[in-house]
């Protein structure tokens, strides 16, 4: 009798302890992410069944693209509106150097693996930053029209910088980063020493010089839809873009175009949450960010778009995508058939030489 | 009668002087007025001037440096920058606590950003640094907690010796110092009651010390709401007492010293006689060999006081060296650059909208009202178009595989494999910017010449003028405010034009904007948006008084 109570009681208290802890957090938020086809993956993802599970509103925000410099303002305004923000992993860097991201402890906050795992041995090496949960591998890749390279189609990232088999615009990116990385390349640095080489003076005047060779055929875009613009249109023979941008121009708009999967540049994105939240909307967000990182919600969102889940037991759990039926493994960056030559995005370096290296790329540029 | 003609004032039926009392009627008004204006004006004040002075007040403003290294400014100032030798002890001994509170309170890599801007890899060094700087004096701070069996592992005995007791007389002033320092370091408020104070002896005897517990107790009763009593001090309470004894005329101070924990003390003294001083420099040149790097300590040096002239200098082109302003290098050059190109492309701009706008103006001011406003519609109807889309439009009108490419090779006027290159370079600016930028200039000028009496042409006709005499000799010249005011218009809206350029501007069609978009929203540098920013104001201010000299701004009209 005495035990059947005790049980009785664990069991209400078990059941009322989330319930409880529920009513300490606040009932809506605002999530912030990049809009478009990735913004509908994560609704369809995370935020549809998450607010299934526990009711909160949930108002998007589409404003990534300038997170970094709005969470500086609303900080220094002293009113932060957002409660999880969506960012590429360097901006994440600078928001947590700036102290306007808060510090998460994986393993406290984030779920484990079902097979026991902690998170923070899950999600391994990505987690480049004590403020950032890693959400999707993405790259950065160069896509090709098929019906204007002839009978040989490009097959190293070199072709980019061969006009005489390849002539035709290029699309590139108006950033540093990266170019540098693919035209030291392809100017005969090995792999491995490529950021050691760029570090000098010398080797960023080798990398503009071999971006020289190409300069008068480039088309610099901005923003990720460029690339797939211009490609669909025949603008461009070849362009680097997001994988997934590609993807959507290949599967879904079946356009003439192919993946050059080669020397691609792994990126991630992820969550972090602003610091400076009351408690109230700190604990649902925190909340948001366990449901949301999990390893099935992870390998849900690939149902939708072909960015890699950030952990490794996501993996095995991809399926096919939601609409077109394909299986959507062998389109992702991670998949070891599209993964023979890789970089990873150097953050390290890139938060040290950014600045500088911009200056003397926009110099070039302009000149 | 004589009391009649006064001398003094004249005087208002209540005695006032005349003069008080009209000026008192006259003051009332205009506080009326000012009070009819004062929503406006407190809105615009509120929402405008301020945060625009705000912005630029950010090109000058620099405290950064010397509230987070606010020790080793100071001890840096003496350091012959022009030498070839890096500084010495001192100033590592200050950088040591002076970093090491700064990444408790987790601002150490703000200043790491900010100091980047003008010297590549500083971002990392502070960063890594925050990391390791704790291990700093490692063997002499666990020295110090094995004496005594422990004994000073005790939190309790050490909140007892820095109190000196709870008789003892206290040091409110180094309180209140640490204080401030902590609230200018963080910018959040420390005041408050936190449970110590330091005691008068041991701030006397060893003051880095007594420094040292006073920040952490500050931060730990306040910033981490504990109890200071309940929480083992920063390892740099104990560097400072192993530094403190070990030098000159340290063993004479303990030993005078008769506080609270006296033989402790003693005892941790003598357990670190076996170990060598702490040489600060060494230990942050295994740290990261950066620290010895001359050029960093350059720019921390250079960057020390509170207003910088540097953020200036950068946009145009100079950087602030050690001697004073000097010439960046030149493969970093293109702010000047971009000023030029700015002016010069809102010059061509305006022309062109000039020369396309004016007959539109003269055949909507001539026509029959009925005609002329449906000929308005079409003037209008692009104010009623996206920008974005208006931009996106001429995007596919003038690519190369674009509307009037195809056009032209179908005519056979191009031959396919030469397609005009009309985009993504100045030209695609110009054409877009004019475009988006005509209804700015029709406007003004159809008002303008509405006014004008077509009677004066017939006049100067039957007088026997030509058309042309007749047109330029007097239409014209009554038209050209309207040509004044639209100018004005056009070349001020194209000079901070930014979303058109980054869209079909390419890499040759950009504007001074759009760097200061990317500075805003991409690098973080607002001190350098800031001035950039300001530069450009002055500019404009500048040429609109110029244009007062030249033209006259009361030659301008909008109607």
């Amino acid at each position: 009798m005495k035990l059947r109570k005790l049980t009785a009681l664990a069991a209400t208290t078990a059941l009322c302890a989330p319930m409880a802890f529920a009513a300490d957090m606040a009932d809506e938020m605002t999530i912030v992410s990049w809009g478009g086809a990735y913004s509908n993956s994560q609704l369809k993802a995370y935020h549809e069944p998450y607010a299934e599970k526990t009711g909160v509103k949930i108002i998007n925000d589409e404003s990534s693209n300038e997170a970094v410099a709005k969470l500086r303002a609303m900080n220094e305004a002293g009113n932060v509106t957002w409660d999880v923000v969506d960012v590429v992993a360097a901006d994440a860097m600078r928001l947590c150097d700036e102290g306007l991201a808060m510090e998460i402890d994986p393993d406290e906050h984030l779920a484990a693996a079902p097979d026991g795992t902690s998170a923070e041995e899950d999600f391994g090496e990505l987690l480049v930053s004590d403020c950032f949960i890693p959400q999707i591998v993405y790259s950065t890749t160069f896509g090709y029209r098929t019906d204007l390279v002839g009978d040989t189609p490009p097959t190293s990232v070199c072709d980019v910088f061969d006009l005489e088999a390849y002539p035709g615009k290029r699309a590139l990116e108006k950033r540093p980063i990266n170019n540098m990385e693919w035209a030291l390349l392809c100017d005969g640095v090995a792999k491995d020493e490529v950021y050691d080489v760029l570090e000098t003076e010398e080797g960023q005047e080798r990398a503009l010089a071999k971006l020289d060779t190409i300069k008068d055929s480039v088309i610099w875009w901005s923003a990720g839809a460029d690339t797939p613009q211009l490609l669909a249109d025949g603008e461009v023979v070849m362009g680097s873009t997001y994988n997934g941008r590609l993807f959507s121009v290949i599967e879904e708009q079946d356009q003439p175009v192919a993946m050059l999967w080669d020397a691609q540049v792994f990126d991630l994105d992820g969550w972090i949450i602003p610091a400076g939240l009351s408690d109230e909307r700190k604990a649902r967000a925190l909340d948001y960010i366990y449901f949301a990182t999990d390893t099935q919600r992870l390998a849900d969102q690939a149902k939708y778009i072909s960015y890699g889940p950030a952990r490794a037991s996501s993996a095995p759990l991809v399926g096919k995508h939601a609409e077109l039926g394909i299986e959507m493994a062998p389109h992702m960056p991670t998949d070891p058939a599209n993964a023979q030559n890789t970089f990873l995005y150097n953050y390290e370096f890139w938060a040290d030489y950014r600045d500088d290296i911009d200056a003397k790329f926009q110099a070039w540029l302009a000149k | 009668m004589s009391d009649t003609t006064q001398t003094g004032p004249v005087l208002a039926a209540d005695g006032t002087p005349l003069k008080r009392s009209l000026a008192r009627a006259l003051r009332m008004q205009k506080m009326r007025a000012l009070m009819l204006i004062a929503p406006l004006l407190v809105f615009i004040l509120l929402t405008f001037i301020l945060p625009i002075a705000d912005m630029l007040f950010r090109s000058v403003e620099n405290r950064i440096v010397s509230d987070t290294l606010s020790e080793t400014v100071v001890t840096l100032k003496d350091w012959d920058a022009l030498g070839d030798e890096a500084p010495g002890e001192a100033v590592y001994e200050s950088l040591y606590y002076d970093l090491f509170v700064a990444a408790e309170a987790k601002e150490h890599t703000k200043l790491g950003t900010r100091l980047n801007y003008e010297e590549t890899g500083i971002s990392s060094l502070f960063r890594g640094s925050g990391r390791k700087v704790d291990d700093v004096g490692e063997d002499h701070v666990k020295a110090i907690e094995r004496a005594n069996d422990g004994a000073l592992k005790d939190e309790a005995l050490w909140f007892e010796i820095m109190t000196g007791g709870s008789s003892a007389e206290g040091n409110t002033g180094l309180l209140d110092a640490q204080r401030a320092k902590l609230s200018q370091l963080t910018g959040d408020s420390f005041a408050g009651d936190i449970g110590f104070v330091p005691g008068a002896e041991i701030s006397a005897l060893f003051p880095r010390m007594a420094t040292a517990y006073t920040d952490f107790a500050l931060f730990t009763a306040i910033a981490e709401e504990d109890v200071v009593a309940e929480e083992d001090p920063w390892e740099t309470v104990f560097v400072a007492f192993a530094t403190a004894v070990q030098s000159a005329g340290g063993a004479e101070k303990l030993a005078s010293y008769t506080g609270p924990g006296a033989a402790e003390l003693t005892a941790a003294a003598e357990a670190l006689a076996e170990l060598e001083p702490i040489s600060f420099k060494a230990a942050f040149l295994d740290m990261d060999e950066d620290w010895g790097d001359l050029g960093n300590w350059r720019t921390i040096q250079t960057y020390s006081p509170n207003y910088t002239s540097g953020y200036f200098l950068n946009s145009i082109d100079m950087q602030k060296g050690p001697e004073g302003a000097e010439p960046r290098p030149e493969n970093q050059q293109i702010y000047i650059t971009l000023f030029q190109r700015t002016l010069v492309m809102s010059l061509v701009i305006t022309g062109s909208c000039i020369l396309l706008g004016y007959p539109v103006a003269w055949i909507l001011a001539n026509l029959p009202t009925r005609s002329a406003n449906i000929l308005m519609i079409l003037v209008l109807l692009p104010f009623w178009t996206s920008l974005l889309v208006r931009t996106s439009a001429w995007k596919v009108m003038l690519q190369q595989q674009g509307v009037i490419n195809d056009v032209l090779v179908w005519l056979g006027l191009v031959d396919d494999a030469a397609r005009l290159v009309m985009i993504n370079n100045q030209f695609g600016t110009i054409v877009a910017m004019t475009h988006i930028l005509l209804p700015f200039m029709i406007l003004p000028m159809y008002s303008v010449m509405q006014t004008i009496n077509p009677s004066y042409l017939r006049a100067a006709k039957s007088l026997g003028a030509t058309n042309w005499t007749a047109f330029w000799r007097v239409y014209f010249p009554q038209s050209v405010p309207g040509i004044g005011a639209g100018s004005i218009l056009v070349f001020i809206l194209a000079i901070g034009y930014y979303i058109t350029p980054e869209i079909v501007g390419g890499t040759k069609g950009v504007f001074i904007s759009n760097r200061i978009a990317y500075h805003i929203s991409s690098s973080l540098n607002w001190g350098l948006a800031a001035a950039l920013g300001s530069i450009l104001l002055a500019v404009v201010l500048l040429l609109y008084w110029a244009y007062d000299k030249i033209v006259g701004i009361d030659n301008v009209k909008l109607g």
